[in-house]
């Protein structure tokens, strides 16, 4: 019989922990087959941050280092400051990223280190329950927002890739999301192209993955997606924001 | 080798290379910087990599990385910057990863100065980060002590798999000495085979991690460490001690200020004072045993220190009530003259205190 799908060898048998519906899982998916079909899981070091990939670890089927909250970038320099022929990665929600560990990631960007980032933006903190974060939407309800974002209050959401391609040192920069099978697709290829980046030396790279947290949105599955096309992506527009000179 | 005169902040830069250490992350600070600007200059040369974090945070974090990658790697800073660091440390102790983790303590709390201290015990040897984790502690005296102990400190956190902290103040940083770099002791090294190096296709993944989910899974992970931390009590505790059998009086300092105190106690001794001195070298483990040697007839302990009281809690655990505690400090960045301490002994000889 034809195999037509299996299982990438870039994921272990470990089942995942999280809710149905939630685009972690996708995400996960797609990192472990870029993984593969580069060929570089034997020298894969992967970096889990503290949210609800936290326990990303167990998932990537590569050596793997669990970060403190938003030190992914960090800790993930020390790595490949020391084994700079191995290929290093950092997995983070937009908490983690773009709240707590701004400073991490802004100077690992603006050092050019050579490690690729996957940057989880579902406008939420998942894993504490649904509190706001710095890019949940105006209007967007939080536990800690209960009326709403309110711009006045505490600003407008950021935009982490539009902020990162300011900076020389970050060489890939591009927002995608998983809400169709073509865009999973496009998804793919970003962090193919990403992922090419570092193993040519050419610098820091990231993708931003717009996702769902059905759970926190308090939407089921398939209302979260229409949630994330008819809100977040109007505010947070997908597509490239840089590519190395010679990819263009 | 020849002995060659040093300055206590480059002195720990060439004794960590001496001991292999080839990469360094550290933030500038006043009383350190002389380190990390000698490692800047000086391990590129040897095929290391120094690296200037943006912050205390990420360069702590750093180091988790490198040494969760299986290299011996350090950073430095001074009580500030240390306050900053305890995050990570906690991490470092939690996944059990050696490192080594200098600080050159100045005055406190808040900005506090850039003058000589020893404020920050209670932080290296009380944890300081998060958890039930033990750091070992070393306080060395002088600077030939203080490149010894950076060149053991390193084969100590490999033995036990634990980051180990050299506890220096600003005077020992800046003081010039002659120095001479010697093998340490022999010791049995594990294999680093936990480290993320890739799994190269021959092995099951690695992974450097503190966390455990289920509350047997972390209990068992507690006992564990308490177990290594009491196989590091019996075997790492280091201790200078001096006239115990004799002594009146008996001193209790460390680092520098046991300098001051030796100053001290031979001005006391020409006088027909007897006076003894416990100078611990590792603050954790603490050398409680080492008070049991103090004869039965001796007057009282006198701690000194740089800071408002923190070894004296030890003092007094040693002692267990046997004898009066007294204690006499400078903070600030003031140092303790030896006439200060003269004083001090005088009246808890006269019973005037
Ligand atoms: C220093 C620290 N502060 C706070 C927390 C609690 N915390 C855990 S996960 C998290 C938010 C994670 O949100 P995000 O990064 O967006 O990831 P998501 O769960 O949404 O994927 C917080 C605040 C922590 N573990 N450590
Ligand atoms: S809480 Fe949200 S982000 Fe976390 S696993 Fe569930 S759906 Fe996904
Ligand atoms: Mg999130």
């Amino acid at each position: 019989m034809a195999v037509v799908f299996k299982k990438t060898k870039g994921l272990t048998d470990a089942q995942t922990h999280y809710c149905p519906g939630c685009t972690h899982g996708i995400v996960h998916r797609l990192v472990g087959e870029v993984l593969e079909e580069l060929g570089v899981l034997d020298k894969a070091i992967g970096v889990a941050p503290v949210g609800c990939s936290v326990l990303a670890y167990k998932y990537f089927n590569c050596d793997m280092h669990e970060a403190a909250h938003g030190r992914a970038p960090a800790v993930a320099t020390g790595i490949k400051r020391v084994r700079p022929d191995n290929f290093v990665f950092t997995y983070q929600g937009d908490g983690d990223l773009a709240s707590i560990g701004t400073a991490e990631i802004v100077h690992a960007a603006h050092r050019g280190e050579k490690i690729s980032t996957i940057f989880i933006n579902n406008a939420i903190y998942g894993m504490t329950g649904g509190q706001m974060a710095p890019t949940t939407l105006v209007g967007q309800k939080a536990t800690t927002a209960p009326n709403g974002r309110d711009e006045a209050h505490c600003g407008k959401p950021i935009k982490m890739s539009e902020l990162l391609a300011t900076i020389d040192g970050a060489k890939f920069v591009e927002r995608v999301t998983v809400t169709t099978p073509a865009n999973v697709r496009k998804a793919k290829k970003a962090i193919k192209e990403c992922f090419k980046l570092q193993l040519e030396g050419k610098g820091f790279g990231i993708v931003e993955v717009l996702s769902t947290c059905p759970t926190n949105w308090g939407y089921t599955p398939q209302e979260a997606l229409k949630w994330l096309e008819e809100n977040m992506i109007p505010y947070y527009p997908l597509g490239n924001f840089r590519k190395p000179e010679e990819v263009e | 080798m020849a002995k060659v005169l040093m300055k206590g902040n480059e002195a720990i830069g060439a004794a960590a290379m001496e001991a292999g250490c080839k990469y360094f992350f550290g933030y500038p600070i006043t009383p350190q910087s002389e380190l990390p600007e000698y490692m800047s200059r000086e391990l590129p040369k040897a095929g290391g990599i120094f690296l200037q974090a943006e912050s205390e945070l990420a360069a702590i974090n750093m180091v988790y990385g490198a040494a969760g990658s299986g290299v011996r790697v350090m950073t430095s800073s001074s009580s500030p910057g240390i306050s900053l660091k305890q995050e990570g440390i906690s991490y470092i102790a939690g996944a059990e990863l050696p490192c080594l983790i200098v600080n050159i303590m100045r005055g406190g709390p808040g900005l506090g100065s850039i003058q000589p201290s020893q404020t920050d015990y209670f932080q290296a040897t009380r944890g300081g980060g998060n958890g039930d984790y033990r750091l070992v502690v070393l306080a060395p005296a002088n600077v030939q002590e203080l490149v010894d102990l950076i060149i053991e400190g390193f084969d100590i956190a490999d033995q036990y798999r634990n980051p180990v902290m050299i506890l220096g103040d600003g005077m020992i940083g800046q003081m010039m000495e002659p120095v001479e770099f010697k093998a340490p002791k022999k010791r049995e090294l594990p294999e680093k085979d936990w480290a993320t190096t890739g799994t190269g296709g021959k092995r099951k993944p690695n992974i450097i991690n503190s966390l455990y989910l289920q509350p047997e899974d972390l209990e068992e992970h507690n006992i564990r460490l308490q177990q290594k931390y009491n196989d590091i009590k019996k075997n790492e505790i280091k201790v200078e001690s001096y006239n115990l059998e004799e002594a009146d009086v008996v001193i209790a300092a460390y680092g520098t200020t046991s300098r001051i105190a030796k100053t001290a106690i031979s001005q006391l001794e020409k006088e027909g004072y007897k006076v003894g001195l416990i100078r611990p070298i590792t603050l954790w483990p603490y050398p409680y045993d080492e008070f049991e040697k103090i004869n039965d007839n001796c007057k009282g302990i006198l701690t000194v220190e740089m800071n408002s009281g923190q070894m004296l809690d030890d003092v007094k655990i040693a002692v267990k009530g046997k004898y009066p505690v007294y204690f006499h400090s400078r903070t600030g960045g003031m140092i303790p003259t030896p006439n200060e301490i003269i004083e001090k002994v005088k009246k808890i000889y006269g019973g005037e205190i």
